[in-house]
């Protein structure tokens, strides 16, 4: 199987502090897959080095074709990136933010958000409202709408269920794997709620220190005690 | 205290000519906001700009151009002008302390400044704007059609503007790369490119501001250097980050300047300009987002 | 650390030699453009103080000049004060209109403040216009011609040049001190982080507005001389752009560089009073043909300077640039 994004020895640092030391994982076509590890392990960053966010060098291949650097190379490429804090503009509305998504497409705007409200009809009821006004939950259901706008291949998703009910957290995981089956979409999850995480990803790489310490399908991880206790927090 | 005799026309048309000099301040305070909202500098050679800008005007109806075919050309330059200035000068200096953009502006003030000089000398010359000097009767108060005229085209421009930041895709990316940078990369907006395109505008504003106040004024390379200074009150006024406080604050500081300048016998037309400044100080101290702005003023 | 200082010290009386010997060596004129320059200078230093010390932009230098000028315009006109002792008279004119603006500049963070001294360089004029019963108006007044005082036997530009460079060197030596010792230091621990300094009790504030008085005081005392050496005071002889280049000269030949403010004073001396000759200087130049009475010149080759200087420096890339204002940054307004 040809991974849809391959990343080979990323090195990544913000300014004079080096964060990733050389990571490489792979993500399939319509996988779902997980980055797990503990504050500081360099989760946020490896997501960044895909989206062109962060300076990094190495190799990262996202279908078929060597990615570029450049911030908005992983959006016209088909890469959405979802950032920890959600990123939306909560200044502009409900709307706008939709319209934002889709900003690297020609389509017609209407047809896209269509698509969007049918996985999260209460962003439809509150279209007009100023994206800063909104709810925990319905901000995470921007940025998820957001992202989806642009019709992406692979969804970069950063702590999704931070702040959020469990009950909202699992509505969003639902949507995300009627995505994956519906659109064929991709998702590089990272998690800091590993036990969450490892019910939905079919694979895991725990991060530590900017570097892959381990990786394998969730089954295994999560029946591994001592990996669970070491490396995963439970 | 009160200077000369009051009559209601007098006021009227003080009250006309105050809207005309805010219509002419607001412009250019809305493009020290847009400069400010996505560069998040002051722009010290806005007015130098906008003078240029109006030379250039000048220079191409000397070779026998109406003003309005003249008009779309210099906008055009000023906005290609407006473009290159930030990706070629600005674009370096950026990211680093505000106070090198600041000095790098003001550099290119000075250098704007001895361009004019240079190429069209020092001196006072008068301009022949679109609009003649004669007056028309409203209401019974005579009121000059140039300032109508001035008043119409600075409104015309911003409701150009605000249709275009509200309704294009591109307006929108405007918007979001100046409120979120990051978020804006993440979702394909060329951040570089909007602010580029950023500086564009705001110079194409400065043009119309020049070009509208020039017949009031003649021209000259020191032409917008007091202008300037109100446009800084009026853009303080109405809150750093915010277009519409531009506008409101200068219209507000147009006429209440004027108003103070002709009735207040103390001010007269010498202390306009510190009455201005005195302005800007208590706006700062008192409420430094101005009336509609939003961003915080760092003390310690 | 001792041999530094012992090195400062020397340099500072080799200065003085230089100082002293100076006249001797130039004619009369260039005697006279070097104490033009000295004035500069001074004002320079008090700058530097400001700015680079309590990290505080003033794009407004210029007024304070005009203040010196004019108070020392008045006394020696209007009550007959012998120039001479007009000069502390008007740095303390200057340096009392410097605390005053330093009160409202300590609630104003760089942007800002750099907003409202430009307002003052620019609105500034406007008060011996209006008041010009006292100031004169735009015609100004007329001073007595310069003449050497006491029956000294020196020539009036040799005198100027002594009387500037003493004081300049007086005041060097000051500002010297003042770096060195405690309220320098205490200025850069604030400059550096006003967070640690004001949590150690240090009353920040009244170290700002004293840095402001300073140097406001030393660009009084510069205007004063500049007034007594051309005899004359009006609006326009501080213009707006002057304080612009008071700032720029600073960026350009760096703040705790000494001979930097010399050569920072040099390139105003040349923009604002020999502003024609360079445009001659360059018609010098094969196929160069400049209209002599437009004189652009100079100002579009400084306004590029100093764009490619700050362009080519950036920040962290070393040099003066980064060493004059780079622990500016983290005072100054910073984009959120």
């Amino acid at each position: 199987m040809s991974a849809l994004l391959k990343l080979e020895g990323v090195e990544a640092s913000y300014g004079p502090v080096k964060a990733l030391h050389g990571v490489s994982l792979e993500v399939g076509n319509g996988e779902l897959v997980a980055v797990l590890g503990a504050n500081g392990a360099g989760k946020t960053t490896t997501l960044r080095a895909v989206s062109g966010t962060v300076r990094r060098s190495g190799d990262i291949t996202f279908n078929g074709s060597r990615l570029r650097r450049r911030p908005d190379a992983a959006a016209r490429a088909g890469i959405a990136h979802v950032p920890e804090g959600r990123g939306t503009f909560s200044e502009l509305s409900v709307w706008e933010n939709l319209r934002l998504g889709a900003y690297t497409r020609r389509g017609n705007v209407k047809e896209e958000a269509q698509h969007v409200f049918k996985y999260f009809p209460r962003l439809e009821e509150r279209k007009g409202q100023q994206a800063g006004t909104l709810s925990g939950g319905e901000q995470q259901m921007l940025a998820l709408g957001r992202a989806m706008m642009a019709r992406p291949k692979l969804v970069l998703l950063d702590e999704p269920s931070l702040g959020l009910a469990p009950m909202l957290v699992q509505e969003i995981f639902d949507a995300l794997d009627k995505m994956r089956g519906e659109d064929g979409m991709s998702v590089l999850v990272v998690e800091q709620n590993a036990s969450l995480a490892l019910e939905h990803a079919a694979r895991a790489y725990v991060l530590e220190v900017g570097r892959v310490v381990l990786s394998g399908p969730s089954d295994e991880l999560r029946a591994d005690e001592s990996v669970r206790r070491s490396y995963l927090g439970y | 205290m009160l200077l000369g005799v009051f009559t209601w026309t007098e006021f009227a048309q003080q009250i006309v000519s105050g809207l005309r000099d805010g219509a002419i301040y607001g412009g250019l305070a809305l493009a020290l906001v847009i400069i400010y909202r996505s560069t998040r500098a002051i722009n010290f050679a806005q007015g130098e700009m906008a003078t240029f800008t109006t030379f250039i005007a000048w220079s191409l109806m000397n070779h026998g151009l109406s003003f309005w075919t003249a008009f779309p050309l210099v906008l055009a330059i000023a906005f290609s002008g407006g473009v290159a200035i930030e990706r070629l000068i600005i674009r370096p200096v950026e990211n680093g302390p505000v106070i090198t953009i600041v000095i790098v502006t003001l550099g290119l003030a000075v250098l704007l400044n001895g361009l004019m000089s240079l190429i069209w000398g020092g001196g006072n010359r008068p301009f022949h704007g679109p609009f003649s000097t004669r007056t028309i009767d409203v209401g019974g108060v005579p009121i000059s059609v140039q300032d109508i005229g001035i008043v119409a085209v600075s409104f015309a421009l911003v409701a150009l503007l605000a249709l275009f930041f509200r309704f294009t895709k591109l307006g929108l990316g405007l918007r979001a790369a100046a409120l979120n940078r990051q978020s804006s990369e993440l979702v394909g907006v060329r951040v570089g490119w909007m602010l580029a395109f950023g500086w564009g505008l705001a110079a194409v504003l400065g043009a119309v501001a020049g070009m509208m106040v020039a017949p009031v004024l003649f021209l000259d390379p020191n032409m917008m250097q007091t202008v300037l200074l109100y446009a800084f009150a009026a853009a303080v006024l109405g809150g750093l980050d915010s277009p519409l406080g531009a506008v409101i604050g200068g219209l507000l500081l147009g006429v209440t300047i004027t108003l103070l300048g002709r009735y207040v016998g103390f001010v007269g037309q010498a202390l306009k300009l510190p009455t201005a400044l005195l302005l800007i100080l208590l706006v700062l101290l008192v409420k430094p987002n101005g009336l509609f702005g939003r961003v915080a003023v760092r003390r310690v | 650390m001792r041999l530094k200082l012992g090195l400062e010290v020397l340099g500072l009386l080799v200065l003085a030699l230089l100082i002293a010997v100076m006249p001797r060596l130039v004619d009369n004129f260039t005697a006279y453009e070097m104490a033009t320059v000295g004035m500069y200078f001074i004002a320079l230093l008090g700058l530097s103080i400001l700015t680079g010390y309590s990290g505080q932009i003033s794009l407004g230098h210029g007024a304070f000049m005009a203040i010196g000028g004019y108070t020392t315009a008045i006394l020696s006109v209007d009550h007959g004060v012998r120039d001479l002792w007009t000069i502390p008279i008007a740095g303390l004119v200057a340096g009392v209109a410097g605390l005053i603006v330093g009160v409202p500049a300590l609630r104003l963070s760089g942007l800002y403040l750099a907003l409202i001294t430009f307002g003052i360089a620019v609105s500034f004029r406007q008060i011996p216009i209006k008041f010009d019963h006292f100031f004169g108006g735009t015609t100004g007044k007329v001073l007595g011609l310069l003449k050497t005082p006491f029956g000294l036997s020196a020539t009036p530009e040799d005198w100027i040049y002594y009387l500037t460079w003493g004081i300049a060197f007086v005041l060097l030596v000051v500002a010297w001190l003042f770096v060195r010792g405690k309220p320098g230091r205490t200025l850069k621990a604030i400059r550096d982080s006003e967070i640690a300094a004001a949590s150690s009790g240090i009353s920040i504030a009244r170290y700002k507005m004293i840095a402001f008085g300073m140097s406001a005081f030393y660009a009084g005392v510069a205007g004063a001389l500049y007034a007594i050496a051309r005899a004359y005071m009006n609006p326009d002889v501080f213009p707006i752009i002057l304080s612009v280049y008071l700032v720029a000269a600073l960026a350009l030949g760096g703040i705790d560089s000494f001979v930097g403010l010399i050569v920072g004073a040099t390139i105003i001396y040349v923009l604002i009073n020999r502003a024609d000759d360079v445009t001659g200087w360059i018609n010098h130049l094969p196929g160069v043909s400049l209209d002599s009475k437009r004189p652009g010149m100079p100002d579009v080759i400084f306004g590029a300077v100093l764009i490619l200087v700050l362009i080519t420096l950036r920040t962290g890339v070393g040099g003066a640039l980064r060493r004059a204002f780079g622990p500016l940054t983290t005072r100054l307004y910073s984009r959120s």
